[in-house]
């Protein structure tokens, strides 16, 4: 490193030292770019990212066959960057990205740095939605923390967020939280869910409450928080099918900490101060099937670009962008030609990729979610044309599945066959034909 | 009950004679399933993970986990345990920091020795 960083470059600069952007450094490395011609900025003391609070088991089913705790897994990728001997720095904070891949980032070893990227690939991940963005009204008292948080707390500084609590989201964060503050001394009252359904994982169910007489009350939410100076009770109360708390259902319950695991937010304050475009509904990039933003060269993955379920696919998702990175740094990836767009038909919630580069549809697979829980349904991907001045849906494949639900991410590939089908679509979409339960 | 053993979950329905002796399992899609619901019903187990006191290094606690699961019954006993386990840095993925019930606690991260 020269002393002045002004105006240095790499060919990668990978934003976040995540799962998502270990997996796309290492790609990028084993596409050939070398190892010192790449940096991963983590702005956080060690690599691994979220992983290394998630101390539970289940982590690298799909990729190693083992249930790894999440330290584990992030160890493993670590290992890889550091004995190919890739770039990066920790505690070192990115400020901007420009559309022309100029990433200004602040750090102790290299101080203030402007450098510019051959080919940026983001992947910050995502933060939690807070009590001020759910507008529960009450005092502000102390003990209110995000399940998140109060991971960090009790998994890396080794401080117990409360003793008596109550947990608002069934989400998997909410869950794991649960049995976590209890095998830690903590009484965890119960788990509300404003839905009537829970968002985690069946067996996080069965393991987190379950196991230690949790119970769950969905279709509730907390209503009120009350106490002065520290949490000392929630109002919760049943809603209904719209989602509105019922009149006369309220009850009050004595605790001195509220866990909210109410859903996560990609980060892209970085994405949106560069002008790149977001998907409203994702929260992330609007991204083609190489991963790549509006803004050429700029590859996303990972938590980032959309909220994942299991690690592993954002591994595989980091590799497609580190892949693709590496390809536009070294003048070999072809994502310019015309694209179309995906449609996110009946019953479906996103798709990722929203775009598509129509001349290289084979091989692409659609990610999406469902909107609501169904059985029995058949997923049907189809194309959009125009017969006789007429907009027309075709169907060119269709999977039938026992049951689709919000909290699990699905996807249809587009093998060669189906590709040659699309060949002349204007549009791609995927719908469910479905009854509700 | 909801088969725990991968993110799937199975719904298994399980068939018990009058000794409460498994006779049938059905609900699995794989034979892990079946060999859980007759441990459930038999000896439920779970691994346990948790942290433990660490020094040497900056990192204040090291994540664990026990290398296989242990008696359901048993993993607030296993948690008094770890309370008083103290390990100091270098330290490896795998490596034994205590044992319990006959189950070895190991390591999951890999941390070397730093002036703090």
């Amino acid at each position: 490193m020269t002393e002045n960083n002004n105006l240095l470059s790499k060919k990668i600069i990978v934003i976040g030292g995540g799962p998502a952007g270990l997996a796309a450094a290492l790609e990028a490395n084993r596409r050939g770019v070398a190892p010192d011609d790449i940096l991963i900025i983590e702005r956080d003391r060690e690599l691994g990212g979220i992983l290394n609070q998630c101390i539970h088991a289940g982590f690298g089913l799909h990729l190693f066959g083992e249930e790894l705790t999440g330290p584990e897994y992030a160890g493993r990728f670590i290992k890889e960057v550091c004995d190919a001997g890739i770039g990066y720095v920790t505690d070192s904070m990115v400020l901007s990205l420009s559309t022309d891949r100029v990433v200004t980032f602040v750090s102790p070893t290299l101080g203030f740095c402007r450098m510019t990227a051959g080919a940026v690939v983001l992947a910050m991940g995502c933060r939690e939605r807070t009590r001020g963005a759910l507008n529960i009204p009450g005092t502000r008292p102390a003990g209110i923390f995000s399940a998140g948080t109060a991971q960090r707390y009790v998994n890396i500084e080794g401080w117990m967020p409360g003793k008596r609590v109550v947990i608002l989201g069934s989400g998997d964060i909410g869950l794991i939280m649960a049995r976590r503050m209890t095998l830690e001394g903590a009484t965890v009252l119960r788990v509300c869910e404003l839905m009537p359904y829970s968002g985690g994982l069946a067996r996080n169910i069965a393991q987190c409450l379950d196991d230690f007489n949790i119970p769950l009350y969905l279709s509730h939410t907390v209503t009120e928080i009350r106490g002065r100076e520290r949490v000392e009770g929630v109002v919760i109360a049943e809603v209904d099918e719209k989602l509105r708390p019922v009149a006369g259902t309220e009850e009050y319950v004595e605790c001195d900490t509220l866990l909210l695991s109410v859903g996560l937010i990609p980060e892209n304050e970085l994405t949106r101060d560069a002008g790149i475009e977001i998907d409203a509904v994702t929260g992330g990039a609007v991204v083609n099937q190489f991963m790549e933003t509006s803004a050429p060269g700029v590859f996303a993955c990972g938590n980032v670009l959309q909220v994942h379920d299991l690690v592993d696919f954002v591994t595989l998702e980091a590799y497609r962008a580190g892949e693709s990175a590496a390809g536009f740094a070294t003048g070999g990836l072809h994502s310019d030609g015309d694209t179309i767009a995906t449609k996110a038909g009946e019953g479906v919630r996103y798709i990722v990729p929203q775009k598509l580069v129509s001349s290289s549809l084979a091989g692409v697979k659609l990610f999406f979610r469902v909107n609501n829980i169904y059985r029995d349904v058949t997923i049907r991907l189809y194309s959009v044309v125009y017969a006789d001045g007429k907009t027309v849906n075709k169907t060119v494949k269709e999977i039938k599945k026992r049951i689709v639900t919000p909290g699990e991410m699905e996807s249809i590939e587009i093998n060669d066959k189906i590709a040659e089908l699309l060949k002349d679509a204007s549009g791609i979409g995927v719908e469910l034909c479905k009854k509700e339960i | 009950m909801t088969c725990i053993v991968c993110p799937v979950g199975c719904r298994l329905e399980v068939n018990l004679d009058d000794n409460g002796g498994v006779t049938a399992v059905t609900g699995n899609t794989c034979v892990r399933g079946e060999r859980y619901a007759v441990a459930e019903i038999t000896n439920p187990v779970r691994t346990l993970t948790s942290t433990v006191h660490l020094s040497g290094t900056s990192e204040k606690f090291l994540p664990v986990r026990t290398a296989l699961p242990i008696s359901k019954g048993r993993l607030f006993a296993a948690m008094e345990r770890l309370r008083s386990v103290a390990v100091s840095a270098p330290v490896k993925t795998g490596d034994v920091v205590a044992t319990f019930d006959g189950v070895d606690i190991v390591a999951c991260k890999t941390l070397l020795k730093k002036a703090v």
